[in-house]
């Protein structure tokens, strides 16, 4: 398939009172066409200021892209000025996303047809009337009854499942080439987010378009994504696709958060059956060490982690890469 | 399993839980939410109990009642032999002593300008627990080291401390008064992935450390639930639809309900989700204020007859231990259940 987006060593940072912090510190990943990529990780890892970095979405100050190209149709979108008419055009028409905040995330004020027909008017450059019809048709597309009437409603009149249905027509409105999905269910109940989901899936595949699902539920990745980049304290530690990453995880970070999270599949032996924890604590971004920053939480960690600098992403296997000298040295693997 | 099952620490019967809508400037009563509504279950010593549904399905109000937090509006809550649910306030505090609660957020239910050792300590004075200074500060030490955190935090103030490291101090406090009872409200939501299993590996090691110690664990992640619990009570509406242990719940669950929920719930390898079916459970919680009548889910149900629309199904014993609420489950248990659970 073809390639869609490269973001090479991308780095934003952030300053902060007690210093700086690199929120991503050399993220370097592509994304194909119609391909959906699952980017895997904790809360501060980065994973969401990645994405809000390709957007150029990123508060400064304090924050600033420090460094890094984003190659999307040809051009560095880094070289555009944030708030320039080349990046607007970008930023809700080529490339879309929906935030975690079903809540937040829409206009308190306006009704949710407004929000619709704004971007179908300022994108597409559409008449008022055409915007409308569009927006319904849109609505209806993601499942909302009665859509020519909710058209008038506000924000504050729907569920979270509805509003987050509502952000999704308002994403696709443009026909976006890559959608990115920014823990897109959280908020929401496990019967709500299989419905979200599933719907995603669907219009993704009718609009052609490339998902990037920012996530740290690794059930979802297995459900839904085809690749994965899992992300630790600002980088990516290991990618491929999901079905060796799952088989054989290498990253101990990796291998770790899979065997913490209990499976419904998997029914206990005995009370005597523990969940393996990763031990420690998540980093604390500011002041990192030269070496992995996973070496203090590591438990398979050898003389040259203690000594060498983070280790860069090497294949192990076909697609298949992973930061560690553990790994990629055939040792604990 | 354990030695003395028998003892019965927490009986619940018939509880209901009805929040009245007011409206206008005198207040005029316009309706219930029925957040809970006549839910009964047991609880054994030693026992962890899992409470599971959606939000708004009023499993924290059911912890919240049984702690009397909130006086029920009908139904009988007997706590160690004692009929709590009609005791006046003054009666209860020795009570709770013995029942203790940790909290979802372990950012906004720690007090930001008190030490961790006073928030841990302050259960110990208030039930004069501690026989003078030096037993208080042994005892203070002794739960810190329980909850595996380092005495010597003591003095620090909650910020100083991180998302897993606060709900331990949460926990420390909860096992304070040595109670036989402990309400988790969703005690490992607001936390890490990765710190996750580190708080559901405590929370059993204190158990099988504390003889007797029983859980009532609420939450709506499925996978957390079926791993820490001996039985599992799953909630829709304000009712229990469903209750089984663990294992069997898992295995063979009959509520329609039960069975969309562990459909829509991802499992974390690929291999397995490709040969699962993605069913989706169509349509929204109905609200809690105007409940369908008849069985609280019939309005989602793809097996709904017209026989559902009538009376609220009771729950009803299918086979050993599995209870369910649903009209369309043949007593015998499993076998009829693939025929007219329709797989």
């Amino acid at each position: 398939m073809a390639e869609l987006l490269r973001v090479k060593d991308l780095k934003t940072e952030f300053r902060t009172d007690a210093g700086v912090v690199r929120a991503v510190d050399g993220v370097s990943y592509c994304l194909d066409e119609k391909e959906i990529v699952a980017l895997v990780g904790e809360s501060g890892c980065g994973k969401s200021v990645s994405q809000l970095s390709v957007m150029q979405l990123i508060p400064t100050p304090p924050g600033k892209i420090v460094g890094g190209e984003v190659l999307f149709e040809g051009e560095d979108l880094l070289k555009y000025p944030a708030k320039g008419r080349k990046m607007r055009a970008i930023r809700g028409g080529k490339i879309a996303m929906v935030f975690q905040e079903p809540m937040t995330s829409l206009n308190p004020v306006l009704t949710i047809g407004r929000q619709i027909t704004e971007m179908l008017e300022l994108h597409l450059g559409m008449k008022r009337r055409a915007a409308r019809d569009r927006a319904i048709e849109l609505l209806r597309t993601v499942g909302i009854p009665s859509a020519d009437k909710r058209l008038d409603n506000y924000p504050h009149h729907f569920s979270g499942g509805m509003r987050q249905r509502v952000m999704i027509a308002i994403a696709l409105s443009c026909n976006p080439r890559i959608l990115i999905a920014d823990e897109p269910t959280t908020a929401l109940d496990v019967t709500t987010q299989a419905q979200l989901l599933e719907l995603m899936m669907q219009v993704v595949d009718r609009f052609g378009a490339t998902l990037v699902l920012v996530t740290h539920n690794l059930g979802i990745v297995a459900r839904y994504a085809q690749r994965i980049y899992v992300m630790y304290a600002g980088r990516i530690i290991e990618s491929g696709s999901v079905m060796d990453l799952f088989s054989s995880p290498q990253h101990p970070y990796t291998k770790g958060l899979l065997a913490s999270v209990p499976r419904l599949d998997q029914r206990r032996k005995g009370r005597e059956q523990k969940l393996v924890p990763i031990p420690g604590l998540p980093p604390n971004l500011v002041g990192m060490p030269a070496t992995c920053a996973f070496l203090p939480r590591c438990t398979c960690s050898l003389e040259k982690c203690r000594e060498a600098p983070w280790p860069q992403l090497e294949s192990v296997d076909r697609g298949h890469q992973v930061a560690c000298y553990a790994a990629s040295g055939g040792g604990a693997a | 399993m354990r030695e003395d099952q028998s003892a019965v620490v927490l009986e619940v019967t018939g509880l209901k839980m009805y929040f009245p809508v007011t409206k206008g400037l005198l207040r005029r009563k316009i309706g219930d939410v029925k957040a809970v509504d006549d839910v009964s279950f047991q609880l054994r010593r030693g026992e962890t109990l899992g409470l599971v549904g959606e939000s708004g399905c009023g499993k924290t109000t059911v912890g919240r009642c049984v702690l009397r937090l909130y006086k029920p509006t009908e139904g009988k809550t007997v706590f160690e032999g004692q009929d709590i649910s009609t005791l006046r306030e003054g009666r209860i505090r020795p009570l709770r002593r013995r029942m203790a609660l940790i909290f979802q957020d372990p950012y906004g239910s720690l007090d930001p300008r008190q030490s961790a050792g006073s928030i841990v300590g302050e259960p110990l004075v208030v039930h004069r627990m501690a026989k003078n200074r030096a037993d208080y500060h042994e005892r203070l030490e002794r739960l810190f080291r329980v909850v595996g955190l380092d005495p010597s935090m003591m003095g620090r103030v909650p910020h100083e401390f991180s998302g897993g490291q606060r709900q331990r101090i949460g926990i420390a406090r909860a096992l304070a008064c040595d109670p036989s009872l402990v309400i988790c409200d969703e005690p490992i939501s607001a936390l890490d992935v990765s710190i996750q299993a580190q708080i559901i590996n405590l929370l059993e090691e204190l158990q099988e450390r504390i003889g007797g110690l029983a859980y009532l664990f609420i939450a709506h992640d499925l996978a957390v639930v079926q791993h820490i619990s001996n039985r599992v009570a799953v909630m829709y509406l304000g009712h229990i639809v469903e209750v089984s242990s663990s294992d069997e719940l898992y295995d063979n669950p009959l509520h329609p309900y039960t069975k969309a929920l562990l459909a829509s719930v991802p499992v974390a390898d690929p291999v397995v989700e490709q040969k699962r079916e993605h069913t989706v459970l169509k349509g929204e919680v109905p609200s809690a204020m105007n409940p369908p009548s008849g069985c609280p889910f019939n309005m989602r149900c793809e097996y709904a007859m017209s026989e559902c629309r009538q009376s609220v199904p009771p729950l009803r014993e299918v086979s050993p231990g599995h209870q369910v609420a649903c009209i369309l489950v043949a007593g015998t248990g499993a076998q009829e259940d693939e025929t007219d659970g329709g797989q």
